[in-house]
């Protein structure tokens, strides 16, 4: 287990300066931008004169050559400070940690249908290859796969929500009703029934598809025809041989997507008012607020270091020709 | 004695589409109890084909047909899935060709076999414990303890195959199966696998079916042989009959394209070296910058040979003993860490990438796997003829030479048009041949040139070299595992192991009085080393 | 050839070949049928489908022809796809071709920026390019192209490694070939088959994002895509939902129509699959 542990840190201390040279690559970027913080707050506070601009500049430290911003903005980072965000008035942080529990929350219980369902579909399809149960369930994936995330919540909202009225239009509870305990817990899930379907939707039909390619790989194998040899029945093959040599790819894949669901929740916030991390960021976009959008990036590369290393936690646990 | 197995009459339909309608065709074989019947056969042949029918795990759209296969009487063809798993494991064991790959990655050594226990018996788990235990001593395994818990990639391929035959053995099946079993191993690897096998199958009396393509396996293993040719039984009988009295013209002409172990008279060689190897290493360093994750092997250590002109130079050795690493660094794939490779006057492991790639025209290479060796989206002919053009040869006279080349080595001319896939694994090799000497070289490397073809290919090719050998006066380093193929086309030997040549002398005198322990070891662990295949002139004829 | 032969063969093929050209055949036919710019007024707005034989789509929330905003959105979303996966996959060939080949320092420098690309989400980063540079369709399309190329990176670099060690390249080496032809003319043609089928891929989600990028309101709002038609009706979306729900099944239909033809170019780019 320490051995394990340890790989895993190596790779974490690996990922460090990718995770530096990206964000000093971004924080460059924006300085291509037209137009900075102090000039968003004058556009926004209807227009200053020169010299309170000037002051604004210096007081954003925004009068010293980008270099030097670059450096101070690293040394920032390393103390965890992300800035102060003109827009919202208050430390970048502190407005990420806000927001972030709704996007963890979406993501979570999002990954977990998608990974769960996927698994469990790309397993039938494989059992039953090229007979109906697999061109159905190969048909759903491609579909759902086509499928615009957006759009998909919108007409869930149209038939759930307006036609049906089962469930809430948008929001992460309701606001006023003042639930706490159980009831409020309840109050969330069921706000965010429909948000995980749309957002697990697409990474559904991946999995599913990745399971049945790997179910297919591995059962060909040459230790699947040990295990038959065995005198093992077909659904202990499945079980005890085939289903853990396939994860493998799916766990990876978990890591490798991590950052597109993170994507994804910027879409599905703002379709479904959300108040999470992905809503913030198009907000940042439209009010050109470049601290807290440049600390939303940082919050969400770690996000997805994290999640890698927690999968490669896992992966060292399933495999255990990854430690020697 | 007791008939345990006995096949009536088997035909297998292979699915249509495929290359022949059956895989096997009125097949009819009797296994009987304590002995090891041999069935052998060149790829193709169906002899792998038998073990699925017997197991019931035949490929997907492949079906028996006709005939029966009796199982101490009973008509295994007849049973149902459920009552045919009963048999798999508990009646017949099976061991596989591949030990690298039939046991579950994810799964301990252990947990494996005693699950042969757990599907089969109703033992309780301290019982199977010991059990698995005592299995892994019997097929001598140091430390059973620590096997057990071991995860199959911790072991060694012989390792492997131990506890693969450990497994197979678990439930004390009256009849044993084995698949190529020793085909992926070491030769010295091979000859313990090979002693395991006969003595637990002397000790438990078991009926063992052994399939092999190999000869000298059969004179070392067999008490009965069979011999298998596209799906056709030709011929069965004693070991003793087969071996040294065939009489099927197919069997004759198997038998007379095995190398014998002993070397020919040797022929004349110029003393002056064309190729001067000194003091060669190549060290692989694996893993990142953190030091105690970085792996060293010392794949070949300050390794000097001399190749005379117009000789050739055999470099043997197993896996693992540097010889592939070597030959890669002669031609450069590879750069020496030190030394010097020195052809004629200039020195290649000095040479700058660019100038080397000047200097390739005099020193060639020959692969070893002819599907992997020729670019699948290139015309035969193309790929001959890129050598030259590369060279400064325009692309018409490159492509005449090419045709020229597909003379010289046995091709029809006419197929420069076509591509890799249309040829057989003799062919293609044969292609790869006219690539090299395309270009003319002074030095041909070959890096187990033959090692993936069947016997009789394999005969023509070693002749094929021979002769061009003789014509063109070309000098050659031959690298290969098969000390038979060695005897048979090399002036001189130079013996590898662990990256460091531990004998180097004239082949007679190697095999003839080997110094080193380790070219002891290794001769004697050759399959089938006291058989002398019997000379017929009419099967060589046969053959090509 | 024969992958050609399997291809018409195929029924999975077959249906997205079919689905892909009518969506080509929209786009081809736009300028034609709908000669009046799709985005000027047309009629009383939020008629609904089928009401109007002017209109047989309906017009949106300001009262703009639905239908040929349908029609003339194909052109984009096509042209986007197209456009997008080209530059994704050139990027992605070049540096998985020769992290994969050379290996070493080289692998490990351009795989880190490769990794840097992968941990930060793409939409996220799309987000930043368009904040940045704007969002004319130009910028849009060649924004999308920079966060799609890595994982085309990833998985030509690893066709590379496997391809780079096995004997015929290595025979080229000894016949003295150079590494830019033996990495362009004699690796890649073998390596290019599961990038091509991936490139479907690429170009699905390509779709995706600029519908995505448009129903945010952040893409080209003087262009007729189907995001922004989408995003428009969402002020109805109780009452007039269907000024969301049509293009929205337009860009499912396209999306999924490439993803077929993907699925079939896979079966058979490689049969041995397909059989099991």
């Amino acid at each position: 287990m320490m051995r394990v542990l340890l790989l895993a840190l190596r790779r974490l201390a690996a990922s460090l300066p990718t995770l530096f040279v990206l964000l000093a690559g971004l924080f460059l970027l924006l300085q291509l931008a037209p137009g900075d913080t102090v000039d968003a707050l004058v556009a926004q506070i209807g227009g200053g004169d020169p010299r309170m601009i000037e002051e604004l500049r210096q007081y954003y430290g925004l009068d010293v050559s980008v270099a030097v911003q670059l450096g101070r903005y690293v040394w920032r980072l390393l103390q965890l400070d992300l800035g102060f965000s003109a827009i919202y008035g208050k430390p970048v942080s502190e407005v990420i940690l806000e927001r972030l529990p709704a996007t963890l929350l979406l993501m979570g219980s999002a990954l977990s249908f998608a990974f769960a369902a996927g698994m469990a579909l790309g397993v039938l399809a494989a059992r039953r290859v090229n007979r109906w149960p697999d061109t159905l369930i190969s048909t759903l994936g491609l579909v759902f796969y086509a499928t615009p995330s957006f759009w998909f919540g919108l007409m869930g909202i149209v038939i759930f929500a307006v036609k049906l009225g089962w469930l809430p239009a948008g929001g992460l509870e309701e606001i006023g009703a003042g639930y706490t305990g159980l009831r409020r817990v309840a109050d969330i899930a069921w706000h965010l029934l429909l948000p995980t379907l749309t957002l697990a939707l697409i990474f559904l039909a991946t999995y599913l598809r990745i399971m049945r390619a790997s179910m297919l790989e591995v059962m060909n194998l040459d230790f699947v025809r040990t295990a038959r040899a065995k005198g093992l029945s077909p659904r202990r093959v499945i079980t005890g041989h085939v289903l853990r040599n396939a994860l493998l790819p799916m766990v990876t894949l978990v890591g490798l997507q991590a950052g597109t669901m993170l994507g994804g929740s910027v879409v599905v916030e703002s379709v479904f008012a959300l108040p999470g991390l992905g809503r913030l960021a198009y907000e940042a976009v439209v009010q050109r607020d470049l601290n807290t959008l440049l600390g939303i990036v940082f919050v969400s590369a770690l996000l997805v270091i994290l999640i890698n290393f927690i999968v490669d936690l896992l992966y060292a646990r399933l495999d255990p020709r990854i430690v020697t | 004695m007791r008939t345990l197995l006995s096949i009536e009459g088997l035909t297998v339909a292979l699915p249509p589409g495929a290359d022949r309608p059956h895989a096997l065709e009125e097949v009819s074989l009797e296994l009987k109890a304590n002995e090891i019947l041999c069935i052998v056969g060149e790829s193709g042949s169906g002899k792998s084909m038998m073990a699925g029918a017997v197991l019931g795990l035949l490929p997907e759209g492949v079906r028996a047909t006709a005939g029966k296969i009796l199982l101490e009487g009973e008509n295994l063809l007849t049973l149902s899935d459920a009552d045919m798993r009963r048999i798999r494991g508990a009646r017949i064991g099976i061991i596989f060709q591949e030990p690298m790959t039939a046991l579950n990655p994810l799964r301990t050594i252990g947990d494996q076999i005693a699950e042969m226990f757990r599907i089969h018996t109703n033992l309780n788990r301290a019982e199977i414990a010991r059990r698995v235990t005592t299995l892994l001593k019997d097929v001598h395994l140091p430390d059973p303890e620590g096997v057990q818990r071991a995860y199959p990639h911790e072991l060694s391929g012989g390792q492997r195959q131990r506890a693969m035959i450990a497994m197979a053995l678990a439930l004390e099946p009256r009849v044993l199966i084995a698949d190529e079993p020793t085909t992926a191993l070491d030769v010295t690897t091979q000859a313990q696998i090979l002693k395991l096998i006969r003595e637990l199958q002397e000790r438990k009396g078991t009926a063992v079916l052994f399939i092999t393509h190999d000869f000298g396996v059969v004179a070392e293993i067999a008490d009965r042989v069979a011999v298998m040719q596209r799906g056709r039984l030709v011929e069965v009988g004693s070991a003793e009959d087969v071996l040294d009295r065939p009489e099927h013209p197919y069997t004759k002409a198997l038998i007379a394209a095995v190398p014998p172990l002993a070397p020919p008279p040797p022929q004349d060689v110029a003393a002056e070296p064309i190729l001067r190897i000194e003091h060669v290493s190549k060290t692989y360093r694996k893993g990142g910058l953190i030091a105690r994750s970085r792996r060293v092997t010392h794949a070949v250590q300050d390794v000097s040979l001399n190749l005379p002109r117009g000789g050739t130079l055999g470099i043997v050795g197993e896996s693992g003993s540097g010889k592939s690493t070597l030959a890669r660094c002669i031609v450069r794939l590879l750069d020496p860490d030190s030394g010097s490779i020195c052809l004629g006057d200039t020195d290649l492991a000095a040479l700058s990438r660019r100038a080397m790639r000047e200097q390739t025209r005099h020193i060639q290479m020959v692969f070893q796997d002819p599907f992997a060796s020729l670019n699948p989206r290139r015309r035969a002919g193309e790929l001959v003829a890129q050598g030259p053009i590369i060279h400064g040869e325009p692309p018409a006279r490159a492509l005449a030479k090419a045709k020229e080349m597909f003379a010289l080595v046995g091709l029809d001319p006419d197929a420069t048009e076509r591509y890799p896939h249309e040829f057989s694994g003799g062919q293609r090799q044969r292609i790869g041949l006219a690539r090299a000497l395309a270009l003319e070289p002074q030095v041909l490397v070959a890096d187990e040139p033959v090692s993936a073809l069947d016997v009789s290919v394999q005969a023509q090719v070693l002749r094929l070299l021979a002769d061009l050998r003789s014509r063109l006066g070309l000098s050659m380093v031959f690298i290969t595992h098969d000390l038979r193929v060695a005897a048979q086309i090399c002036d001189r030997i130079a013996v590898m192991q662990g990256g460091v040549v531990v004998e180097e002398g004239w082949t007679a005198e190697v095999f003839g009085a080997p110094r080193h322990s380790y070219t002891q070891a290794l001769l004697a662990s050759v399959p089938g080393r006291d058989w002398v295949p019997p000379v017929q002139a009419d099967a060589l004829l046969a053959v090509s | 050839m024969d992958a050609l032969k399997r291809l018409v063969r195929s029924p999975t093929a077959i249906v997205g070949l079919f689905l892909l050209l009518l969506v080509v055949g929209m786009a081809l036919i736009a300028p034609v049928l709908f000669q009046k710019d799709p985005l000027g007024l047309a009629g009383r707005p939020l008629q609904w489908p089928f009401t109007n034989a002017r209109f047989w789509l309906g017009t949106d929330t300001t009262g703009r022809d639905i239908a040929a905003q349908v029609f003339h959105g194909a052109r984009v979303s096509l042209l986007i796809g197209i456009v997008a996966t080209l530059l994704a996959v050139t990027i992605g060939v070049v540096i998985g071709a020769i992290a994969g080949y050379y290996g070493g320092i080289v692998d490990d420098v351009l795989m880190r920026i490769t990794e840097a690309f992968q941990t930060l989400p793409n939409f996220l980063l799309l987000l930043v390019l368009v904040a940045v540079f704007g969002s004319d369709i130009k910028t849009v399309t060649i924004a999308i192209g920079l966060v799609s190329w890595p994982a085309a990176a990833r998985l030509t670099r690893a066709e590379f490694l496997s391809l780079r060690s096995r004997e015929f390249v290595q025979a080229c080496r000894t016949l003295g070939m150079r590494d830019l032809q033996i990495i362009f003319r004699e690796i890649l043609p073998n390596a290019l088959p599961p990038v091509i089928v991936y490139a479907s891929v690429i170009m699905a989600v390509a779709i995706l994002l600029e519908s995505a990028l448009a129903f945010l309101n952040l893409s080209d709002p003087n262009i007729p895509s189907w995001g922004n038609l989408i995003g428009a009706g969402r002020s109805v979306l109780r009452t007039q939902w269907y000024v969301s729900a049509i293009p929205g099944m337009a860009i499912l239909l396209t999306v999924l129509s490439v993803s077929l033809v993907g699925q079939g170019l896979n079966d058979a780019l490689n049969p041995r699959l397909r059989r099991r």
